[in-house]
């Protein structure tokens, strides 16, 4: 019972921030908005039981990707930033009425088929509830195993694209010299 | 115990207000924060079916790699960015019409 309830706190929080996210006109508060549902996104996955998972958002999302996030939109709209008040409505929106047509079709759409599919009759998923109520240990050592195991060549492949990323994203952003 | 269905409708919330934020969103770094938003949801559906999946744990390696592919895709979108407010002096990609070698 508790845990349905901290379940459905979470939810709400990760749905209403990211309400606040989406339709505020305040830059600045909606950037910081969007750590609120990226933890409570992270609450979440602990509740599909993927505290790893959960972690990893927490330090990549929150420790990495926002900061990075602020940084660009510290260095890039300082306009924006100091006129705030001054800003008009249309400037910071547009396509308004379409695009919430469009989004609230998807959503029904969405929600249709997953009503549609009865995911909790799946063969695999009935045979492996029963696991489930027993595995109740945390599953990193499991998936410390597979990553060097089965998921070897993707791991690796993945560190190479990184790699690729660091040395292109450095290049992209060195200063361009005069001669054009 | 939360049933399936519960983290797919909340999946698929997030995901359509992600939709939402990069169709009016006049402000790249905000159509960014909407990629995100979308990515996020789709993370979810990928861990909660993987709760599923107790010996193999085949979404959560999932998940974890589309994490890394996430934060690799938004260090080179945001250093676009930078580039194109250094030419432009402006972030809306509406006003990003011009194409040069």
């Amino acid at each position: 019972m508790v845990e349905q309830i901290v379940f459905y706190v979470f939810a709400a929080i990760a749905i209403l921030s990211g309400v606040y996210v989406v339709a505020s006109q305040n830059l600045v508060r909606s950037v910081f908005m969007f750590f609120v549902t990226l933890l409570s996104v992270a609450g979440l996955y602990v509740f599909a039981l993927a505290d790893f998972v959960a972690l990893t958002q927490i330090v990549i999302y929150v420790g990495g990707v926002l900061v990075m996030l602020l940084f660009v939109f510290m260095l890039s709209s300082k306009d924006s930033l100091d006129n705030i008040v001054n800003l008009k409505k249309e400037a910071l929106s547009a396509n308004r009425i379409p695009a919430t047509i469009i989004t609230i079709a998807l959503l029904v759409i969405l929600i249709y088929a997953i009503l549609l599919a009865d995911f909790e009759q799946l063969d695999w998923i009935k045979s492996n509830k029963l696991l489930i109520e027993k595995a109740q240990t945390s599953n990193v050592h499991n998936i410390g195993v597979n990553i060097m195991g089965r998921f070897l060549l993707p791991f690796e492949l993945i560190s190479i694209l990184l790699m690729m990323t660091l040395v292109g994203a450095a290049h992209l952003a060195r200063k361009e010299p005069n001669n054009d | 115990m939360i049933s399936l269905q519960h983290f797919l409708f909340i999946a698929a919330v997030l995901f359509c207000l992600g939709i939402y934020a990069v169709i009016t969103r006049k402000n790249a770094i905000q159509v960014l924060i909407g990629i995100e938003l979308m990515i996020n949801a789709s993370i979810l559906n990928l861990v909660a079916f993987a709760k599923y999946d107790v010996i193999n744990n085949n979404g959560q390696l999932f998940a974890l790699f589309v994490i890394v592919l996430a934060a690799a895709s938004v260090a080179v979108g945001l250093v676009i960015i930078l580039n194109f407010f250094k030419r432009v002096k402006t972030i809306d990609p509406n006003k990003a019409n011009s194409l040069r070698g």
